[in-house]
């Protein structure tokens, strides 16, 4: 942020909200990445970790709130200093929500690995969590530099993340078909994909935050629902997807 | 001669601008000297010029000339460096920030290794791993160094031991230096990967070798026909396990390669043609036709050349092999296409029976295959793909697929314009 205010400590109250969502940012990057990792390697004591780690982040986010309207109320800014501080509310609550899906995948280590499952259920989960952690990453890159004119890879990347979820979902539909042994298994993981899927959303929400910030218009409307998992039935039983 | 006459001048002047007030001085002291004695003008201007002249010609040596002659004389090349000459010299990535944690100054090397890395960006706001925000939240609030390993695991794994520490006395300005480690780490992992992959996919081919020899011992033993048949799908299995083999390891090798964004600059035109001639006979083979619509001119890429030869023999031989029933198969190049600014598309169009849309998002998973058996009739090991992806992400490239069944399948890759 190069402004500079005549009153030293505003621009000092903006770096610091700045930072710390810099800070929950890496964190909610972590869990998602630890999660997934004790999910595929079956890391209990991995897990309980991240479980443990998201206290941080609802911590930040009740930080940010609380500084965010005190400064809204001693400062009473104006123009692009209010979006930053909006932003920041905005992004902070993105944030713990990725870090409360990052926990819930978690949650889920101990039921989906209580029996040894084979790879392959996992190497669609390990992709699709790839791609939503480039998007998380891409979009804090894009809040840390704030150049905007990479942010078209965003929509690009949701519609790949939409795509590939309703693949696995497609995919552990028919394990679950095929043996329903497989089913306790292949429903956690279910939800686990929609978790990421839902990470994925919540880094495009950040992408528009963004660039409302830098721009002060909002991203140009045509946000893409690639999403057809409601369209997936098994057969001629409809099962779609709840959500 | 005109030259020095030029310099003289430009001495001369110099000396009288600096003597300036001394002159006018002096020149006032002679004019009163003049008026209260009664010496005659020409007298007095005589005295003013011999003055002017002293002033503008005699040899002078000023005290700061010669503290300036002092310092030269003790001052070596070495002074001259500045931190700046010295930081862009260091070969690992080197980024110094100041008090407020804003990158003053990023090497080469930073800039190559981390994306978004700018002048004037905040580091802990690029930086947001846990252990790197202690790291430079230490630095900056009590100029306390230190050092930490740090993982990026995005776009492609990599370990960082990141040492910190304050600039000189003064304070102010602070470097972090980043000794990159991932070639130690990767092998590990790369031994790991590769023992969990190739047991895994080894253990089909291993069981039906296995199967047959027991039958060849048992059953079968005095049946020749049997025997030569089973020998025949032995021998395929073994050869199965060898490309599987060959291709795990291809792909192991790329990942325990640094990752670096390819310098050297290349035409794909002449590289796909290579290519397109070295699979002529695969081509034949299957009866397909290699087209070729290149456009005009050069398509310059920044890359690897072999690794973009392993790219487009990948593509090709998947187009050859699974479009088979169409008969043709079309590599196209197309300049500044696409909604992407600035990228050159390559794209390789089989006519044959397309790909299901569930399956097309997964393609480059490891191992995933819309069909088995189709695959392994097409000697396929499952990794074509996906060394096909790891190569484009080291070149900042991108690959697309689209395909619609009965119509056939397109693979573009985009390269960002070199």
């Amino acid at each position: 942020m190069p402004t500079h205010h005549i009153v030293s400590a505003f621009d000092e109250e903006l770096k610091y909200l700045a930072n710390r969502i810099a800070a929950m940012g890496g964190h909610a990057e972590r869990m998602v990445d630890q999660a997934v990792f004790a999910l595929v390697n079956s890391d209990h004591g991995l897990a309980r970790q991240v479980v443990a780690n998201d206290e941080f982040l609802d911590i930040g986010q009740r930080e940010i709130d609380e500084k965010a309207i005190v400064i809204i109320a001693r400062r009473q800014p104006m123009a692009d200093d209010l979006r930053e501080i909006i932003g920041a509310i905005r992004i902070s609550g993105d944030l713990e929500r990725v870090g409360d899906l990052g926990k819930n995948i978690a949650k889920r280590v101990v039921a989906v690995t209580e029996a040894r499952q084979p790879v392959r259920l996992f190497r669609g989960i390990e992709s699709l969590a790839e791609l939503a952690l480039t998007q998380l990453k891409d979009v804090l890159d894009t809040y840390a530099s704030r150049s905007i004119d990479r942010i078209g890879f965003v929509r690009d990347r949701d519609d790949q993340i939409d795509a590939m979820y309703t693949s696995l979902f497609r995919e552990l539909l028919t394990y679950m078909m095929e043996d329903p042994r497989n089913i306790t298994a292949c429903t956690h993981l279910l939800f686990c994909a929609k978790n990421i899927e839902r990470i994925g959303d919540h880094a495009t929400n950040i992408a528009e935050t963004v660039y409302y910030i830098v721009t002060g218009a909002q991203m140009p409307a045509e946000r893409p629902k690639e999403d057809k998992s409601h369209k997936v039935t098994a057969q001629a039983t409809a099962a779609a997807d709840p959500s | 001669m005109a030259g020095r006459l030029g310099d003289f001048l430009r001495i001369v002047i110099s000396r009288l601008w600096s003597a300036r007030w001394l002159i006018a001085g002096a020149i006032v002291a002679l004019a009163g000297l003049a008026a209260s004695s009664g010496a005659t003008v020409s007298s007095v201007l005589l005295a003013v010029l011999f003055v002017v002249a002293v002033a503008a010609l005699a040899p002078r040596r000023d005290g700061l000339g010669r503290t300036e002659r002092v310092a030269d004389a003790g001052r070596t090349p070495f002074d001259a460096i500045t931190a700046e000459h010295l930081a862009a010299s260091v070969s690992d990535p080197l980024v110094i920030c100041d008090a407020r944690g804003s990158v003053v100054y990023a090497n080469k090397p930073a800039a190559n290794a981390f994306s978004a890395l700018n002048e004037g960006t905040s580091l802990i706001l690029r930086f947001r791993a846990p252990e790197m925000q202690d790291l430079i939240g230490g630095l900056l609030s009590q100029g306390k160094g230190g050092s930490i390993d740090y993982a990026e695991r995005l776009p492609v794994e990599r370990w960082f031991r990141v040492t910190a520490s304050p600039i000189g006395q003064a304070g102010g300005f602070f470097v972090l230096v980043f000794k990159d480690q991932s070639e130690t780490r990767r092998i590990d992992r790369m031994r790991a990967d590769f023992i969990a992959n190739a047991s895994h996919e080894l253990r089909t081919p291993l069981a039906s070798v296995s199967g047959f020899i027991e039958t060849l011992r048992g059953p079968a033993r005095n049946d020749p026909a049997a025997r030569e048949q089973f020998l025949q799908i032995m021998q395929n299995q073994t050869a199965r396990m060898a490309r599987l083999i060959d291709d795990l390891l291809s792909l192991s090798r790329l990942e325990t390669k640094p990752f670096l964004n390819p310098a050297d600059r290349l035409d794909l035109r002449p590289l796909i043609d290579g290519v397109i001639d070295a699979l002529s006979p695969l081509a034949k083979e299957s009866g397909v036709r290699i087209e070729r619509d290149f456009g005009e001119g050069a398509a310059i890429v920044a890359g690897n050349r072999d690794e973009l030869i392993q790219v487009f023999e990948n593509l090709l031989e998947n187009a050859c092999k699974y479009g088979q029933s169409g008969g043709r198969v079309l590599v196209s190049i197309d300049r500044a296409a696409s909604g992407y600014d600035g990228m050159l598309d390559v794209a390789v169009r089989d006519f044959g029976p397309g790909i299901p849309e569930e399956h097309i998002p997964r393609l480059t998973e490891r191992f995933y295959r819309v069909d088995v058996e189709t695959s392994r009739g097409q000697k396929g090991t499952g990794l074509g793909l996906a060394i096909v992806k790891h190569i484009l992400t080291r070149h900042n490239a991108r690959l697309t697929i689209r395909s619609k069944p009965g119509e056939g399948s397109t693979f573009t890759v985009h390269f960002p314009q070199a």
